[in-house]
């Protein structure tokens, strides 16, 4: 049976690990490389770098972490963070991503998607979209909208509409992160990963809002998310990651539980 | 002793190589089919599809080389799409494949609309039968898995692992000096890494003395 993946997301900015609340005020709290060693070896499934300014100021991801990363942690590693080009996609393979994922580029040239997902295979290729409720009268039918630049910038695009796009384009896999559950600790957006995991037929990996372990089991069965993205929650020591796998076994959660 | 990871455009091989380098052995990606024949052992890895491997694998002569390399009795790892395209046919573009085993390559078709595919994850593979690089494998273990389809072998008495995804599959089979996986072993941290391991001193019989 397939197991449910517990994700962690490293949100790298010049090489140091960082941890935004609603993505502004972020802080350093640590090396990504050895973070990444310590969830490995503590049965992490996947893990995500994220270069969280490269959208916002054209800094280039640092391929170096990538690479020392990707010489001792063997999971699939995935990155992100300001993807403008194939050849930005080709790079960070080179180093040692395994999926790579686009998001700000990919809202204003839509193409992207279908670019990379040639080049790299679709498995390989993430569409992260960055998601904010909206009022019922904003005149988009799922009632959020996708936002780019960390979160800076309103595209006025329907969540929903942009989630199926990007499957028709060529994404193999979705990240629903959650604006308004970012940093909150209060548990993920359940009704937003639920609607779009039901509507696509690719995987869909929920991010944003997680404190407890009750809120990963939330979203991986009422969400319907095929994997639960964490960062705060394991980075500041509150959890392990083995212990939040343990946990979701204990309540009937499918995980992968040796390693 | 060194390994050839065969270079056909088929995605990211230096995974492959990490991984061998973790577990001592020494590896070197080539795609030249006299280096191919000569090998000591052979890493067939891949991702992508089964058309342009196939035509990728002809241009370069690499066809011929994997077959001879087969029939000299080089010890050889198949994975994923390197596993697939060691059939006699891949539904994928409809595509003849090498035909080193006798069997076919289908494509996930399922009656739960809710299923995802590619089938995409870590999933519990069951031993079906002894085999040397899979000795060690324990209730519980799994492998990581990106994949659209998967290989159907004619003779079920080659099948040595399977994996459950609406259906039991097989995930693991072998033929003499062969073995093929479709799940990737590079990135299925310490229990890949231990299959990986056991094929650098695998001899390419299929049942070690102590077996």
């Amino acid at each position: 049976m397939l197991t449910k993946r517990l994700i962690a997301c490293l949100d790298v900015r010049d090489g140091k690990l960082a941890k935004s609340v609603k993505f502004v005020d972020t802080k350093d709290i640590g090396d990504p490389v050895e973070k990444a060693r310590e969830y490995y070896r503590d049965g992490l499934d996947e893990l995500v770098f994220y270069d969280i300014t490269a959208s916002s100021d054209e800094r280039r991801i640092l391929l170096d972490v990538v690479e020392a990363v990707a010489a001792e942690v063997f999971i699939p590693l995935s990155v992100g963070g300001g993807i403008r080009s194939v050849s930005d996609a080709t790079d960070l393979r080179l180093a040692g991503a395994e999926k790579i994922n686009v998001n700000s580029a990919a809202v204003q040239r839509p193409a992207l998607i279908a670019e990379c997902a040639e080049a790299i295979g679709s498995q390989n290729l993430v569409l992260s979209m960055d998601i904010r409720r909206v009022d019922g009268d904003a005149g988009l039918p799922s009632g959020y909208e996708i936002v780019i630049d960390g979160g800076r910038r309103s595209m006025g695009l329907d969540a929903l509409q942009w989630a199926l796009d990007g499957e028709k384009l060529g994404a193999g896999e979705l990240v629903v992160n959650s604006i308004d559950a970012d940093g909150t600790r209060d548990g993920y957006e359940i009704k937003l990963t639920r609607m779009l995991s039901e509507a696509v037929r690719i995987p869909v990996i929920a991010s944003g809002g997680a404190g407890k372990p009750e809120h990963l089991r939330e979203v991986l069965e009422a969400g319907k998310a095929d994997a639960a993205l964490v960062a705060s929650m394991v980075h500041y020591g509150d959890y392990r990651v083995s212990e939040l796998k343990t946990w979701l076994h204990e309540h009937g959660v499918s995980m992968r539980m040796s390693w | 002793m060194t390994a050839i990871i065969i270079d056909y455009d088929a995605g990211n091989l230096r995974s492959v190589a990490r991984a061998c380098a973790e577990v001592g052995l020494a590896a070197k990606i080539a795609a030249d089919p006299h280096i191919v024949s000569g090998a000591d052992r052979i890493i067939f890895p891949g991702v992508g599809a089964a058309p342009s491997a196939m035509k990728s694998l002809k241009r370069e002569g690499l066809d011929v080389a994997l077959i001879d390399a087969f029939r000299a009795g080089t010890p050889m790892l198949g994975i994923c799409l390197g596993l697939q395209i060691s059939l006699e046919h891949s539904e994928e573009g409809d595509t003849p494949t090498l035909a080193l085993v006798a069997g076919r390559v289908r494509r996930f078709d399922f009656t739960d609309r809710h299923l995802k595919v590619p089938h995409m994850g870590w999933n519990e593979v069951k031993p079906v039968r002894a085999h040397p690089l899979l000795g060690g494998l324990e209730t519980g273990d799994a492998f990581y898995f990106v994949h659209s389809f998967f290989p159907q072998p004619e003779d079920a008495s080659i099948i040595y692992g399977q994996a459950n995804y609406e259906h039991d599959f097989c995930c693991a089979l072998g033929v003499r000096n062969y073995f093929g996986v479709q799940f990737h072993p590079e990135k299925s941290g310490r229990v890949g890494l231990r299959l990986i391991e056991k094929f650098a001193s695998w001899d390419g019989a299929l049942c070690s003395p102590n077996a």
